[in-house]
């Protein structure tokens, strides 16, 4: 398709292909939904900033032909919240692993959605540390097994977007690699969105997590993750117990709340170029 | 340079108006006591200049947010203590790593850990040297005086923005609280060493041929910036050759660089038989004997106070040793800059230290005694 | 080092001891002097005890911190009790006293000057917050350490806004203590004066 060989052209960094992620992974899917919905966007490439974390999800702001800063292990958002205060024009998509935004960046998570500064932040799950080799996270469900968690952890695991909600987000949806078109559509809505946004894109990993968890191969991870979601229209209306064991995707929440980026300029009287020209 | 009249300022708030009067529009940072008052005079200055504020939720964060603001092309800063230092330390390794110009004041406090918060210590000079993990370059001031205070901050904008590395400024609470006469210049606008801003057509990043401006994000050069090893333009590496290659560039520019890094004032006799070598506050201390020494009674004493801590400054300190007999080492901790000293002078003079670490400064007695010692 | 002074001021947080330091210290710097300004932190200087000290001089100023205080105003019993036994020069530091909350002992040797100032500040103005000013007038009378009308203005600038004249006016008060010689050599009269 003419369109797909422009975008890749444009937006991805062929030159620093192929990846570093393993056979299966769900890395790529969930980066191309992100630069269609950048197209979808229609953002001056100028403007759009890609930030990451530490992780296997975070080598994709390599690969992204923008600005792109890959920074700290947790801290892609306290570095994204001090770019976007400095320069308020720019459009930034942080991505993160479930480790990486959940529990050692845990405390900027809910404070960027306390601030509801306008950053998206794209949480890549896959239940696991990918690049350490399969320990558990915040986000791997009681029960299952990891190399730290041999046999299960016993642990809770949080949900991502009752956590970002509670804590002052204003828009949270969740996808899956599975669902490429819809995460695609997500992660476009959420960059309208003004403030700060969550989309929760379950990911599988295959290697580290689908193996020690016999959850099958890449394939059967896919399939798995489709069958086993629901959107938040067909869920609605549904009985509890129609829905147990699915997962909810769409656009979980979205409220209009003043955006601190917004207010601090306009509380200090300064305009916000509309976009940076250069 | 136009002056205003002399005003009464404290040196967290002298620090402040310096990083102001160099072009500083960014803070982020959080309370720490001894150096509250710097992000506080940041929160009642900035709005007003058009810049930003931000207090964040951890020191962690606040280091990353200005590294973040820097990289959009703001001049940044922030201030901290101890123990805040110590959680800033990956953070100001990346900046090192990724050379995004910032500067980072800590207001030196009793510790180890929380320790006594409200006294001062110099205790900090190792840490701020080896504070992050791996071989890296760093430049440290200390200043000994509010109007210090202020052009080390100003110098330390600056510089951190020509050579693209992070300076830090090791202030004591003795400094940072304490209130001088100072002279501010009128025209804040002089202080802004102006860094290129047209970008050559073959601009790399990284350039290993030598120093090379960032540009801003947002401007249509779409670089990579990372923390790990990385070619000459940002994406990441771990070929041995590029490796080694990029971690003696990052050394070398500061070596290049050495004059307007490394800086030190010396007062006393021509050809002292007993130098003092100290820093920060205690350089207020050793400035009291030596004066009354040398200028009332022309003893063979001199002082070399550093405003520079690191990159050491090696060359200073070996050409007293060859004059001198004795070189005194006082610090407000069990000793730390005296171990770089000893490395330089090489036995070519004695080395004596003179610690102290009870949280009170260090008293011109306690150094006139130990000096009279080597004078009879 | 013979033009340096060494003024400590002490008495409990709350009594305005800080702020009055930095107008002394601004006030001698207005004067054409060199300052330097230190005070007590933490815990302490918000509710327990405060003291602030200033060193002023002609000469440049190395060692910030008090040694062989000059000057000594204590505003309440506790700091007269800790800080009385810091003199070094007993008999050439002058000692300033509020009466209101200081009664001794008061040793023949130290010519402890006691003044009613918060009293005052109480009676005369309706405003016990302006005593840390009437104090500045009194130890300023006590000791000329700066010019007089250099120091009212230093007070109009930095007294907190629209309460200048009302701090002018307690400093003026203290000028007034001072002359009309309440303060005695000896305090055994202190208590006759409350």
């Amino acid at each position: 398709m003419a369109v797909i060989e422009q975008l890749t052209q444009d937006f991805l960094r062929t030159k620093k292909l192929p990846h570093i992620w393993c056979p299966g992974c769900g890395n790529g899917i969930v980066t191309a939904a992100l630069v269609r919905a950048i197209e979808r966007a229609d953002y001056d490439q100028r403007d759009v900033v890609i930030v990451s974390g530490i992780g296997c999800s975070s080598r994709a702001a390599g690969y992204l032909n923008f600005n792109t800063l890959h920074t700290t292990h947790g801290r892609a958002l306290a570095f994204a919240t001090g770019l976007k205060m400095a320069r308020p024009e720019l459009k930034l998509f942080v991505i993160m692993g479930d480790g990486d935004c959940s529990a050692i960046g845990g405390n900027h998570f809910i404070h960027s959605a306390r601030r509801n500064i306008d950053l998206n932040a794209i949480v890549v799950n896959n239940h696991i540390y990918g690049m350490t080799g399969g320990q558990h996270s915040p986000l791997t469900p009681t029960g299952k097994r990891a190399t730290t968690a041999p046999r299960g952890t016993l642990e809770r695991e949080f949900n991502l977007l009752d956590l970002a909600r509670g804590a002052g987000s204003t828009f949270g949806a969740r996808g899956n690699a599975a669902q490429p078109r819809q995460l695609e559509q997500l992660i476009a809505r959420a960059a309208k969105h003004k403030g700060f946004s969550v989309v929760e894109a379950l990911s599988p990993c295959p290697i580290a997590y689908g193996r020690r968890n016999k959850l099958g191969g890449p394939v059967d991870m896919l399939k798995n993750m489709k069958e086993s979601s629901i959107s938040i229209e067909r869920a609605a209306g549904k009985e509890d117990s129609e829905l147990e064991g699915k997962t909810i995707t769409g656009v979980i929440y979205q409220d209009e709340v003043p955006e601190y980026a917004a207010e601090y300029y306009y509380s200090i009287g300064k305009e916000i170029p509309v976009n940076t020209g250069g | 340079m136009p002056e205003t009249k002399p005003v009464l300022m404290q040196g967290n708030e002298a620090c402040a108006e310096g990083a102001i009067s160099a072009g500083v529009r960014f803070y982020a940072g959080y309370p720490i006591t001894p150096s509250t008052e710097v992000a506080e005079r940041m929160a009642a200055r900035l709005p007003d200049l058009g810049g930003v504020f931000i207090q964040m939720e951890d020191e962690i964060a606040s280091m990353a947010a200005v590294i973040g603001a820097s990289i959009g092309g703001m001049r940044t800063i922030t201030a901290t203590s101890g123990p805040g230092f110590s959680l800033k330390q990956e953070n100001i390794g990346y900046a090192i790593m990724a050379e995004i110009p910032c500067v980072i004041v800590d207001v030196q406090r009793m510790g180890p850990s929380t320790g006594v918060p409200t006294a001062p210590s110099q205790g900090d000079v190792m840490q701020a040297r080896w504070g992050t993990h791996g071989d890296h370059p760093v430049i440290v001031f200390s200043p000994s005086s509010v109007y210090e205070t202020y052009y080390l901050t100003i110098a330390a904008v600056n510089l951190s923005q020509k050579l693209r590395q992070p300076v830090i400024l090791l202030l004591d609470e003795v400094i940072g609280h304490m209130r001088e006469k100072v002279t501010i210049p009128r025209d804040s606008k002089l202080m802004v060493e102006k860094v290129s801003d047209k970008v050559p057509a073959d601009w790399k990043p990284y350039d290993e041929k030598g120093l090379t401006p960032l540009v801003p994000f947002g401007f249509g050069h779409y670089y990579h910036v990372t923390g790990l090893f990385h070619d000459q333009y940002g994406f990441p590496t771990g070929d041995p050759p590029q490796v080694e290659r990029s971690l003696d560039r990052i050394h070398e520019k500061l070596e290049k660089s050495r004059d307007e890094v490394v800086l030190t004032n010396y007062i006393g006799h021509k050809e002292p038989r007993v130098v003092i070598v100290t820093y920060g506050c205690s350089v207020r201390s050793a400035r009291a004997v030596v004066k009354k020494a040398y200028w009332n009674n022309r003893q063979p004493v001199g002082l070399l106070s550093l405003q520079t801590l690191w990159p050491f400054p090696d060359r200073e300190v070996k050409e007293l040793a060859k004059k001198a007999d004795v070189i005194i080492v006082p610090e407000m901790n069990m000793g730390q800059i005296i171990s770089e000293v000893e490395r330089h002078v090489k036995g070519e003079a004695e080395v004596i230290p003179l610690n102290r670490y009870d949280g009170e400064m260090i008293s011109p007695d306690q150094i006139s005694d130990l000096m009279g010692r080597w004078l009879s | 080092m013979g033009n340096r002074q060494e003024i400590l001021l002490t008495g409990a947080g709350g009594q305005g001891l800080i702020l009055a330091s930095i107008i002394l210290a601004q006030a001698a710097v207005n004067d054409n002097k060199n300052v330097v300004q230190t005070q007590s932190y933490g815990p302490e200087a918000r509710g327990g005890a405060s003291m602030a000290g200033v060193i002023i001089d002609i000469d440049s100023i190395e060692y910030p911190k008090v040694v062989n205080p000059t000057v000594l105003l204590c505003l309440n019993q506790a700091s007269f009790n800790k800080y009385l036994p810091k003199i070094k020069q007993v008999g050439e530091c002058v000692v300033i006293v509020d009466s209101t909350f200081v009664s001794g002992p008061f040793r023949e040797e130290y010519k402890v000057q006691s003044y009613p100032i918060t009293q005052m500040a109480r009676e005369k103005l309706g405003k016990e917050v302006v005593a840390n000013m009437l104090a500045l007038g009194v130890l300023n009378a006590a000791t000329g350490l700066v010019d007089r009308e250099i120091f009212r203005e230093s007070i109009f600038e930095l007294a907190p806004k629209g309460s200048g004249e009302l701090n002018q006016e307690a400093f003026d008060l203290g000028y007034h203590l001072y002359e009309q010689g309440s303060g005695r050599d000896v305090g055994q009269s202190a208590q006759t004066n409350q």
